[in-house]
Formats: C-alpha cells, structure tokens, sequence
C-alpha cells in the first residue's frame, strides 16, 4: 500500500475542524493540499494559502474583446462596407451604436466568467480519483474533507498517514489512483 | 439586554426557521426531485398548462399558414398584443435577475432561497416574450437576418435602430440570464449527482455538474465568477428594459416620445416580475412544505419590494400627466384622449386602480403579512400592468396626427389564444423545472445556517482571528 494512491483524505464534521485543520497542514509544509466543502468557506483561502485568481482580469479582458469587436463590427458595417445616411446622422455616429455596444461587451464578459471559471478548474472532469472514496459523496451534502495529495514534495505516506490522524479528523482514508 | 436582543432580531430575522442541519437541508431540498413521489397536484397543473400551451401551439401553426393578419392589428395600430406581450413578459423577467444579482451586490440574504426559481421563471419568460417579436416578423424563418452576418444581399442590419438594439439587449438577456442560473445550478447538480439512486439520473446530473467536486480551490474561483456575473448582470438588466422603452421614446409618437421611459419601464418591470414571483412562491411554499426557507419573512420583503416600486411607478403616471399638460400640443392632446376623451379611457382608470390605488394596501401590516392578500394584489399588479402596456401602446397609436387615419383596435381571437397560450407555455416550463431542479438553492441555504460560521480561536493565528471576526460581525444575523 502507498504507491498507487493520488493521497491521503481525512473527513471532518464542522468547518472549522477543517479550518483549523488546514491550517496545520499549511504550516507543516504541504502545498499540494485541497479541501473540499458543501458551500464556499471564505477562511480556507487563507488557510490553505489559495492565491487570489486571475479571473477577473480574464473577465476584464473579455468585456474590452467585446466592446473592440463591437466597435470593429459597427464601423466596417457603417463606415467601410455599406454607408448609407440615415436620420442625418454622420456614418460613424458612436452614441447610437452604444446600446449594441454596451451589450456585446456584457456578453463575451459572461462568456469568460462562465467558462473561464469552469477552464481554470478544470472542468469537467467526469472522472477524479477522489470520487473513488465513497464517503466523498457526503462532500456535496454535509460533511468537508482535506486531501494531502501524493504529488506533495514532502509527501511521505507513513509520516503524512501519521500526521492526518494527529488532525482529529472523524476519518482518514487512502485514496486509490 | 433584552430589548436589545429582540431589537436585532426584528432587524435581522431568520432566514432559516426550524432545526436544520446541513443535511437536512439538503434533503428536504433534493427529494422533491429525487425521493418523493411525483404529487398528484403537479400532475394536474401540469396537464392543465400543457393543455393550454396546446393554444398556443396551433395559433402559431394557423399564423404560418395565414400570415399575420389574422392578428387584429392593423394599421394605424401596428404594434399590437404582439409588443404588449412582450414588453409584459419581458418586464416580468426583470425581477428574476434583480433578485439574484442586485440583491447579491447588496448583501440581502433573503435572496437566497427564493434567486432559483425567480431566475427560472426569467428564463421562461423571456422565452414567452421572445416569442411575439419573432412571430411578428411575419416569416420568423427569416429572423436570423436580425443579426450582423456576411450574406449574398450585401446587406447589414441598422444598427441605429432601437430595434436591432432590441435585438442585442433581449438576446444578451437570454444568454446572460441562462449562464447565471447554470452556473448557480452546478453544485447542486454535483448533489444531486451523489444522491441519486437511479443510474439513468444519476449519469445525467452527472454529466450536468462537470464533475464538480466541491473544491475550495475550485469554490474560490466560482464565487469571483458568481459576483462577477451579478455585478454585470445588475447594469444589463436595467439596460434591457430601457433599450425596451427606447423602441417607443425614440419615436416622435405622442404619448411614447419622452426621456422618462427608461426608469418608468425599468421600476414597472420590477413592479411586475415580483408580482410574479410572489404568485410563485406562495403556492411553492404550501405544497411542497418549504415554509422552512421561503419564510413569511421572505413575503414581506417581496411586498415591500413591491410597494416601493409601485410608488415610483405611480409617480411616473403623476409625471406622464404633468409632461403632457406642461408640453402642451400633441402631448397634451394624447393625455386628455387616454384619460377621458378617448374611447380607451376606462382602461387608463383601471389601469391606476389595479396599480397605483390598489397597492397602498400594503402600507398596512394586516395586508402585508397576509399571504392571501399579497398573492390577490400579485394577480391585480400583473393584470394591470398588462393594462399599463395596453394603454401606452394603443391608445397612443389609434389616434394619430391625422384624424382621417383615426381607427379602433380589437384584438381578434388569435391574439387572444396566442397571449394565453403563453401562459400555458410559461407554466409548462415551470412545472418541468419544479418536478427536475432542486426549486431553490442548496449550497446557498446552508452557507446561512449558524453551523456554516467558522470559529476563529487557532492560537497561532491571532492577527487573523480578528478579522474573521470582523466580517462575521458585519454580515450575520447577531445570534450568538
């Protein structure tokens, strides 16, 4: 046993059990760690020393491909390919190509927010190791689990088997490959 | 101490009632799609709406065959039940991003239980009010042509229109709208996923929910994404229903040509869509027991929700009759033919009954905490601002600038069965979302239960503890 497991999960009842959990887990140098909760638990980001993401950026960058494409679309419409007059307004009349404008920008920044969100992720991944562990399923319900992963520079599984259970966690468990 | 105590929690009541635990929760939630057997009363609503939704299907078939004119809308009435219908339906879905994103932005937690199916049903209500605009077209086969795409014609759309921005706010709407609501749906979908025991659903909730996992990693990103999406959902949606009213106020037609159409449309697709929502919640709650999450509480917010925005849409009509009386001319002369000349006129006063008279009932307790009354005053709001539509749409149009053009509109027994098809449409689609989805959202109802609070007492972590802290103070109902 050790070899072929993706690491080493313990199951907690509360959030803060794990809180505090993850917590000692960071101090004792795990980095390639992950918790695993029933709702978004905003002191694990501290905990677990998570990194803000880059999303916004990528929303943001999002939005201005929006806004540019649209103002690309507008102009070579009115401008270049078919100029025509209407309502004696000049051909590149911006305030009126605001409402398309506006919504296009709204529109590719969703995009990125939805699927930039689920790229970074990873997702989908029908298939991970961890669903392997039936109590797992319980992740989704009610109960936060902590993975030590294999990959982790100071992995060792007899030591890191030993520290888990130094956790108080209601179990620890093996997770096969 | 006392009073102290009994003063926050009238300012911060419950959201949660009863003894529950994340699992509970979570079951009481997921069996009624999971578990329970299918109720004989979704049966029967569902088989009433399917019917009617049948209405609506062969009044689309016999308007393909004949075309348009079957509709009773003729010149100089153009526009007809089609746009009323639309600006209705649309106007209702507007309260369904309104509370799952610009409640989001401002921290109301009573939002919670109630953002899942008021965002389903503006789905389905956009999806009804898209219907009239691409059937008004005429050859709805030919409505891609809406949209900028290099073609043989040479040919491009206007986009100076109010029209085609109609096109671009009501299809960003949709698709904003749909990717809000799945990504709310994801974990609960991974939920439903580990429940399930039938293998067939299970692979399709599966396959639904990416494989979500629960992870704090992937949780962090989710959330930036989630408020993200509600910070720019917030000004799509005020956008929409103004680039709505921008189809009449950029018109020189008295009784449209004003600047005050977009806050005025805005506030009364507000009034509307919470009108609607309150005629969803209410029977929700009974029938499938969610008293629970959907507490009396929740009602008399959505009925303060609705006073508020009646008032501004009451104040709108004062300013409709101040702007006509003040422009004079043309202005004035559509007000007086709205409000009493014209042959129109008892809808314009029915229309001020149901909307701007009826609702300051709620100014009184008795009414507001009556379930009853708030779901009869949800019926009157919804009709009259259907009203509301009707007048501003028809009664500006039947009396144009020439009397020699002056003429009458009836609506002809298709418009008829076409509006109520929809009807049928829209509860079609909400009884499928009931009997299929879990009706409000798992994960976020048990981020308020007091259990969901981690206790900040790590020794090594002192300078951190004091902020955990802080934002717990700030946020959460002062229960312990």
């Amino acid at each position: 046993m050790g070899n072929n497991i993706y690491g080493i999960l313990a199951e907690f009842d509360t959030p803060t059990e794990m809180v505090d959990a993850a917590r000692q887990v960071r101090d004792a140098g795990y980095t390639k760690t992950d918790a695993f909760s029933p709702f978004p638990l905003h002191e694990i980001d501290e905990a677990l020393g998570i990194k803000r993401s880059i999303l916004p950026y990528l929303i943001l960058a999002g939005g201005i491909t929006g806004l540019l494409s649209g103002l690309g679309l507008v102009y070579y419409v009115h401008v270049i390919d078919f100029p025509i007059i209407v309502g004696g307004r000049p051909h590149f009349s911006l305030p009126s190509f605001v409402p398309p404008l506006f919504e296009l920008t709204i529109l590719f920044s969703a995009f990125v927010a939805v699927f930039g969100m689920l790229f970074l992720n990873g997702l989908p991944s029908p298939y991970h190791p961890l669903f392997n562990v039936p109590r797992f399923a319980l992740a989704t319900r009610e109960k936060f689990f902590l993975v030590i992963e294999s990959a982790d520079p100071n992995y060792d599984y007899e030591k890191t088997k030993a520290f888990m259970e130094t956790l108080q966690a209601q179990e620890v468990f093996d997770v096969p490959e | 101490m006392q009073d102290l105590e009994e003063l926050q929690k009238k300012l911060h009541p419950p959201m949660v009632e009863g003894d529950h635990t994340f699992a509970t929760v979570t079951d009481r939630i997921s069996d009624v799609t999971l578990k329970k057997r299918t109720p004989f009363h979704w049966f029967f609503g569902f088989a009433i709406a399917f019917m009617v939704m049948q209405l609506l299907l062969m009044t689309i078939t016999w308007l393909l065959t004949k075309g348009i004119g079957i509709w009773g809308n003729n010149q100089p009435v153009g526009w007809a039940f089609d746009i009323i219908n639309f600006v209705w339906w649309i106007g209702i879905g507007h309260a369904g991003t309104l509370i799952s994103a610009i409640l989001l932005l401002l921290n109301q937690k009573w939002r919670t239980s109630i953002n899942r199916f008021a965002e389903a049903m503006t789905l389905f209500a956009v999806a009804c009010a898209g219907l009239f605009p691409l059937l008004h077209t005429g050859r709805p086969w030919l409505a891609y042509w809406l949209f900028p795409y290099p073609n043989t014609m040479g040919m491009w759309p206007q986009f100076r229109s109010p029209l085609i921005w109609d096109v671009f706010a009501v299809s960003t709407y949709a698709t904003v709208s749909a990717l809000f609501w799945y990504v709310g749906l994801i974990p609960d979908l991974a939920t439903l996923r580990d429940r399930a025991k039938n293998p067939y659903f299970r692979f399709i909730y599966a396959a639904l929910s990416w494989g979500w996992r629960g992870s704090a990693r992937h949780w962090h990103r989710y959330e930036i994404a989630y408020l993200i999406l509600a910070g720019i959902s917030t000004p799509l949606v005020l956008s929409v229903h103004s680039i709505v009213s921008f189809d009449f106020s950029v018109s020189q037609v008295p009784g449209w040509h004003t600047t005050f159409f977009p806050p005025y449309f805005v506030a009364g697709a507000i009034y509307a869509g919470f009108a609607m929502v309150l005629i969803l919640a209410i029977p929700l709650r009974h029938l499938y027991n969610m008293k629970d999450f959907i507490t009396k509480t929740h009602l008399i917010f959505m009925g303060k929700v609705m006073l508020a925005t009646g008032l501004i849409v009451a104040y709108a009509y004062l300013m409709e009759f101040f702007f006509g009386w003040y422009a004079g001319g043309s202005e004035w002369f559509m007000i007086k033919n709205r409000m009493w000349t014209g042959p129109y006129w008892m809808f314009y006063w029915l229309l001020i009954l149901c909307n701007g008279l009826s609702i300051q009932l709620l100014w009184f307790k008795r009414f507001r905490e009556s379930e009853f009354w708030l779901f009869t005053l949800s019926l009157v709001v919804s009709l009259g601002m259907w009203l509301e539509r009707f007048v501003i749409i028809v009664t500006s149009l039947e009396r144009d600038f020439l009397p020699s053009s002056w003429a009458m509109y009836s609506p002809s027994m298709f418009d008829l069965s076409m509006f109520i098809g929809t009807l049928g449409f829209f509860f079609t689609l909400m009884f499928l979302f009931v009997r299929f989805v879990p009706i409000i959202s798992i994960f976020e109802v048990r981020t308020l239960l007091p259990d969901a609070h981690v206790h900040g007492h790590q020794q090594d972590f002192e300078e951190n503890v004091n902020e955990v802290e802080y934002t717990y103070d700030r946020t959460d109902p002062p229960n312990d």
